[in-house]
């Protein structure tokens, strides 16, 4: 059969997601947030999720809804303060002690979910040695200088924003749409990107970003 | 005499002047990104940011806004020819892997060791925040700080030992603050240049680590540089 990987609607793309699924969400900076399926997710309200994204909360992302619903067990990120004096919902739930919190320096975030799409179980880094983050943690001595073992993280499913694909899943990004994307999709057992655009033709091979053998439905969300 | 310490668009412009021709920059949020406003004219470097940016360039004027076109601290931003754009995984292979030459990061306070604490100052109500202060400040080849030389309330930012939370331990290369740049050395903290007006006696009353004064030691100066409203 022809591989076709175009789903038709956000909420189509996410109607088999469970209960109790790490999800990683891309986005950073204000670019590459896949909202239209954030919503969608949030719609389809599966519970006690692991959210998994940079920022907890981003004023140009809808990470929050998902907070807001109650959805949401475990926050995994490198940035969990809200941008106002108020608190954010992140923080209030996280302050009432009804949503637990994993910080993590962002490169550590981005390889722990590299090293998860990549076969690699662990990783010594030397970010964070002497640290409150690495309280706990092994530490081992190569050449001479000190690093954390740190374990990789795998996802059941990504949410990922890109500019543009082809039916076969292939991803292009603009400018600095990428960010986890890449990682994101490769670490998670179901890859959902949405787009821009659907190209008709398929992408030259030059393109492409993220090759669509990591990504599994595609959705076109506008811009 | 009175003294007229350095504002935060004066720490940046002196920060610069010390950026190499050539030279791989990751520049924190806050004051530090204001240093590329201020390189010399003959310096070409490129301007990396955590987000995968290498080679930003000034913000993006009103008109030529691209809300895909950020850095890390969520900045409409432009690109410099000869750009790139990589993805988190790989911008932080390039910071880890000591190819980013100065970072230069905000601080809350330094240490005579050289260890840095400027990511959690903990706030009551608010959640932690760490970004890639940890990736910079281990991995750069060389981390500068920009920060005031005392807090508001007139404590020491220069200290024997952090009180607060560290990014990261001997990682402090030099300080520029708004009365002085000082070395971190080996033996400790080496001041390289004072404002003028100021006394070693007052310096150290502002400091909460010994001093040693360079015997080349300057005045710490800047030209007029006026804050946005």
């Amino acid at each position: 059969m022809p591989i076709d990987k175009r789903a038709g609607s956000p909420a189509e793309a996410l109607a088999d997601v469970a209960d109790g699924a790490t999800v990683f969400i891309s986005g950073f900076g204000g670019a590459g947030f896949p909202n239209a399926l954030i919503r969608a997710l949030r719609d389809r309200a599966p519970r006690d999720l692991t959210l998994v994204a940079n920022s907890a909360t981003h004023r140009y992302s809808l990470t929050h809804e998902l907070i807001e619903a109650g959805l949401v067990r475990k926050v995994i990120c490198t940035a969990a303060r809200g941008r106002d004096s108020e608190p954010s919902p992140f923080e209030r739930l996280w302050m009432a002690g009804r949503i637990e919190l994993e910080c993590v320096p962002q490169g550590t975030f981005s390889e722990r979910i590299r090293a998860g799409g990549a076969g690699i179980p662990a990783f010594y880094t030397p970010v964070g040695v002497g640290t409150g983050l690495a309280r706990g943690k092994e530490v081992r001595s190569f050449e001479g200088r000190d690093y954390v073992l740190e374990p990789a993280l795998k996802g059941d499913l990504a949410l990922v924003r890109a500019d543009t694909a082809d039916r076969y899943g292939n991803l292009a990004f603009r400018y600095a749409q990428m960010n986890f994307g890449p990682v994101m999709a490769m670490a998670a057992r179901l890859a959902v990107a949405e787009v821009r655009a659907v190209l008709a033709e398929p992408m030259p091979h030059d393109r492409v970003q993220l090759p669509g053998a990591f990504v599994d439905r595609i959705v076109a969300a506008g811009a | 005499m009175s003294i007229e310490p350095l504002n935060r668009l004066q720490m940046a412009w002196r920060a610069a002047q010390d950026i190499g021709d050539g030279l791989v920059v990751n520049l924190g949020i806050g004051i530090p990104v204001s240093v590329a406003d201020y390189l010399r004219p003959e310096v070409d470097v490129f301007i990396q940011s955590e987000n995968g940016v290498i080679g930003a360039g000034p913000l993006a004027p009103p008109d030529r806004i691209d809300t895909d076109l950020v850095d890390a601290g969520s900045r409409r931003i432009t690109l410099r020819p000869g750009a790139s754009i990589v993805d988190s995984a790989w911008s932080f292979a390039m910071i880890r892997g000591g190819h980013i030459d100065v970072t230069i990061l905000g601080a809350f306070e330094v240490a005579a060791n050289g260890d840095l604490a400027n990511w959690d100052m903990r706030l009551p109500n608010k959640g932690p925040l760490v970004g890639g202060a940890m990736d910079l400040a281990a991995c750069a080849r060389s981390v500068w700080v920009i920060m005031e030389h005392v807090t508001r309330k007139g404590a020491p930012r220069l200290l024997e030992a952090c009180t607060l939370p560290l990014t990261a331990v001997r990682c402090v290369r030099r300080v520029y603050t708004d009365l002085a740049v000082i070395d971190i050395e080996p033996a400790g903290m080496v001041v390289r240049e004072m404002l003028e007006g100021l006394t070693a006696a007052d310096l150290r009353q502002r400091s909460g680590a010994p001093l040693t004064f360079a015997s080349d030691c300057r005045p710490l100066t800047a030209p007029p540089i006026a804050l946005p409203g």
